[in-house]
């Protein structure tokens, strides 16, 4: 086994060893330690993506000295390292986008707990996507949950509080039920690990045995995982927590919590229910339907709002239903464009929250929209992130949200039943994140003569200015070359069957 | 209805004290008793799991006079399953508690509904 | 031979004082024992009064049934609706159970050659004579891994959310001083007693984690609970002179730190297929199973520490 292969051990290990040293550290010292750490780990997946892709072969890790049934065990392939480096960047991008803020909304003695939970968040990102293991899966939901939590709450006003409760009610409702289902499924098959439940599943289904059961367990941890990524119905915390939370907290959250648990949801499609044995369960018209809810339900409470932030979170509502809608096509075509989704909705959301406060600052620090008239022109750099962002969220050619609205549509063509509805519900989506997206930038690009307010310069924010332009430059490769991006998707998704 | 019911007794009690406790998390408007129905949730499904270990007439599975056979001892993994599960449910008691001392300390009461409207009428 | 004691004597005996104090005339706490007179309760009127008010408009504005038809409507279809919910979650799972493997049974797919490899070769391979033990923290080692990291970021949640500053870290000690018994004779004489006896069983049941029931988790448990009767029993001046916040800090540390870097080594030699250099020591005694002492050593601290932070962080919002 070649060296390399130890890269999944390592990114893990190394993050969570990462929020152990925090706690020991000064806060400046913990926030060094935390670039550190990510820009490593983003590293080691570009490295062990560029091997995969020259090999063309997934690898399995055991964890210990036991293999396959017995002990633990995590595996790599293209799409787990891409989307390990993946979220390392945005990680990185919201971390640095996000710390002029920090000292104003978090005393300054939490600071080094702040990094802890981010390093641990990290680390049980890693564990999501490299994890082999359903149990494993489940502890580090678990560790997810709560140091997102944590992230929400850590600015403490009523508002944050208040969300985190809710956040943590719909999301321990999550887990209780993806651990049932577990149970169940592991009652049903004796294993744990997810190469030898597909075996089992297989097996059953081919005998007819415990029908009824294995299609209740689908159904449970289906169920949980759409609960804890607040797929429509349940996001009711979801617009105070990332509306009020800080503003890298807002980042990562809207862009990778949500998307780990969707993409932990992929993973046990593929590797442990099996595609075709997923697509003959009436679970997916359920994913499809309340995906298409989200999409129309998310921009109509958008529409309404009067808060950017809130505004950009209830967005976020109607992107996961985009993703849900995928899933729910019951196509390849459909999954390649969600997990493409998945990439350009966490690139743009990200980009947005950090734009969104640029705004916000030169504004008086209120996020109203009348306030925010001519925003754009006393922070330029913010105004045309903004723009850059809504521009991709329409669906502008040129920007990523133009790549996945075409993937979406081509799978929609592709599907009898499903076609007209998916078409229709994409169009008035579209047109209504045009509305509110429009509204927002035609607002902040209005001049207004006599604004009580003072711009700000490249000088006093260099750090940030070069954060967005990170932003929109990944944005932008997104939108352009698509095509790497997703070949890559579909040789990943060929790696898990 | 399948032909197991009456044998697999402890697993339907435990389903439905499952229910119980998830209603409870779901629709109850007092935090205390949300925590009290997360807490019958999780003891639900670790009945569930020492139920899955069960064998009739084995003992637990620690090694007696060497005997290393496996008629003689019961299922480890569901225990050890029970064991990394009932830690998760301590941290995240904890974590709901902690909050709802700080709700209660800012607004004086548990009810969620009423924290809100407090929250509205603070405009923040 | 009986010898008469002479009156001086006596009254230095246990006998005499233990009569006295039977007969009432005389209370051996007075003096010892810190008393609270009950306070006249002066009701603040004026805030009462005010809080009362806010409150009930509060209330009227969630549950204004009486002037809200549909609020009354729509707390009576939301009661009657999570009651049918419950129902049907019920009926749901029920049927699921019925179809399931019937209980107790040795054929059932959950005995299958995983739970074989662990009863047969499990004393073999970890060296532990409690399988389980063996099992979580050999075979499946990640998952505790992880687990005990769970427990971590609860505590920083909880450290964020409930520790205070310096001033209102003073003003806890006042409210805690007032709310919480202080040297309380009865709780002391027993703590004393007990909490040796608890920490000592504790200690136990940790070392003997590999040998039979017992382990890192429970034992912590345990012991955390003596140091919480301890500090329920003595107050936050006897324990912070061994136990504060720098304590709880560099413990977690540097058992999780221990945990993550052995657990690392074992997990590098493991997937690299090279030969670890623990040894397994004979099965049986306590010096054996390789890291799973040791290891169950690190996560008792973690645990005891982190439920006697809990305690602390809930009743005062500090050590």
């Amino acid at each position: 086994m070649d060296f390399i292969c130890n890269f999944p051990f390592f990114s893990i290990l190394l993050s969570l060893f990462s929020g152990t040293v925090c706690s020991v550290l000064s806060a400046k010292a913990a926030r060094i330690v935390n670039r550190v750490v990510i820009l490593a780990v983003g590293l080691m997946s570009a490295a062990l993506l560029f091997y995969l892709l020259s090999t063309g072969e997934s690898f399995i890790y055991w964890m210990g000295h036991f293999p396959a049934p017995w002990g633990n065990e995590i595996r790599a392939g293209v799409l787990e390292a891409g989307m390990a480096l993946f979220f390392c960047i945005i990680m990185y991008l919201s971390m640095a986008g996000g710390a002029h803020k920090l000292p104003s909304e978090v005393v300054e003695s939490k600071h080094n707990l702040y990094y802890i939970l981010v390093n641990l968040l990290l680390s049980s990102l890693l564990a999501l996507v490299y994890t082999n293991d359903m149990f494993t899966a489940y502890v580090f939901v678990e560790i997810n949950t709560i140091s997102a939590c944590g992230l929400i709450m850590i600015r403490q006003v009523g508002r944050t509080i208040e969300a985190a409760v809710r956040y943590m009610i719909m999301s321990l409702l999550g887990s209780g039920l993806l651990l049932f289902g577990l149970c169940i499924m592991y009652d049903l098959t004796g294993h744990l690990l997810m190469s030898n439940i597909k075996e089992s599943v297989e097996l059953i289904v081919a005998n007819g045995e415990y029908q009824v059961p294995l299609i209740v367990s689908v159904a449970l941890m289906c169920t949980g995982l759409c609960i804890k990524s607040a797929l429509f119905p349940f996001h009711a915390w979801l617009p105070d927590a990332y509306g009020y939370s800080t503003v890298s907290s807002a980042a990562i959250l809207s862009s990778l919590v949500s998307k780990g648990y969707i993409f932990l949801l992929i993973k046990i499609i593929y590797r442990v229910i099996g595609f075709s044995v997923f697509n003959s369960t009436r679970m997916i018209d359920v994913l499809f339907v309340f995906g298409l809810m989200g999409m129309i339900f998310g921009s109509l409470s958008a529409i309404k709002e009067n808060d950017i932030r809130r505004m950009i979170a209830f967005s976020s509502v109607a992107q996961i239903g985009y993703i849900y809608m995928g899933f729910g096509m019951g196509t390849q075509a459909g999954m390649v464009a969600s997990i493409f989704h998945i990439l350009s909705h966490a690139a743009t959301k990200s980009l947005l929250f950090i734009a969104a406060i640029g705004l916000t600052d030169v504004s008086g620090g209120s996020r109203k929209f009348v306030d925010l008239t001519g925003a754009a022109y006393r922070n330029k750099w913010a105004g045309a992130a903004f723009t850059v962002g809504s521009l991709s969220m329409v669906g502008i050619p040129l920007f990523s949200g133009f790549i996945s609205k075409l993937l979406f549509a081509q799978a929609a063509v592709q599907v009898e039943g499903k076609m007209l509805a998916s078409l229709i519900v994409l169009g008035i989506s579209t047109v209504l994140n045009a509305v509110y997206f429009m509204k927002t930038v035609i607002r902040i690009y209005t001049s207004e003569p006599e604004a009580p307010y003072e711009g700000i310069t490249f000088r006093n924010m260099r750090a940030y200015a070069v954060t967005l332009v990170c932003f929109i430059l990944l944005n932008i490769i997104l939108g352009v070359s698509s095509q790497p991006v997703v070949d890559m998707i579909g040789q990943g998704l060929a790696m898990f069957a | 209805m399948g032909p197991n019911l009456l044998a697999n007794y402890g697993e339907a009690v435990s389903a439905i004290l499952f229910c119980i406790g998830f209603t409870n998390l779901l629709l109850q408007t007092n935090l205390i008793k949300k925590i009290i129905g997360l807490n019958i949730m999780d003891s639900a499904i670790y009945l569930f799991l020492a139920e899955k270990g069960y064998i009739a007439g084995r003992a637990a599975p620690i090694v007696a006079d060497g005997i290393t056979s496996t008629e003689s001892y019961i299922n480890p993994i569901p225990s050890g399953l029970v064991l990394t599960g009932i830690v998760v449910s301590v941290s995240v008691t904890a974590l709901m508690l902690s909050l709802t001392i700080r709700l209660y300390t800012r607004y004086h009461t548990l009810d969620l509904d009423e924290i809100s409207t407090q929250l509205k009428r603070e405009g923040r | 031979m009986s010898k008469k004691k002479n009156a001086e004597a006596y009254q230095k005996t246990f006998a005499f004082r233990f009569f006295r104090w039977l007969s009432g005339e005389k209370d051996p706490y007075t003096g010892t024992l810190e008393m609270h007179p009950q306070k006249e309760y002066q009701p603040d009127r004026e805030a009462a009064l005010r809080h009362e008010k806010e409150h009930d408009a509060i209330m009227d504005k969630v549950y204004d049934t009486e002037h809200n038809r549909w609020l009354h409507l729509f707390h009576r279809l939301y009661q009657t609706t999570s009651v049918l919910f419950c129902l049907f979650l019920i009926a749901l799972l029920l049927v699921t159970v019925s179809y399931l493997p019937a209980n107790g049974t040795v054929t059932r797919p959950v005995n299958n050659e995983v739970s074989a490899r662990y009863i047969e070769k499990g004393l073999e391979e970890t060296g532990a004579v409690n399988i389980v033990a063996g099992m979580i923290l050999d075979y499946r080692a990640f998952d505790t891994l992880g687990e005990s990291h769970v427990l971590f970021v609860a505590t920083i949640t909880v450290l964020i959310l409930l520790r205070l500053n310096k001033t209102e870290k003073d003003e806890a000690e006042v409210s805690d001083r007032r709310f919480e018994p202080k040297n309380d004779a009865i709780l002391q004489v027993v703590a004393t007693f007990l909490v040796p006896v608890i920490i000592i069983f504790g200690i136990y049941i940790i070392l003997n984690g590999h040998l039979g029931p017992g382990g890192g988790f429970s034992g912590g448990a345990v012991i955390g609970a003596g140091l919480v009767l301890y500090l329920n029993a003595f107050g936050f001046q006897k324990t912070e002179r061994f136990f504060t916040e720098k304590t709880y800090k560099w413990v977690c540390f540097f058992s999780l730190s221990f945990y993550c870097l052995a657990k690392s080594y074992s997990f590098y030699t493991g997937a690299n297929h090279l030969h670890s250099v623990i040894p397994k020591g004979t099965p049986g005694a306590i010096l054996s199973s390789g890291l799973i002492l040791p290891l169950n050593i690190a996560v008792g601290l973690v645990v005891a520490c982190t439920i006697y932070a809990f305690y602390a962080m809930f009743r005062k919002g500090g050590f």
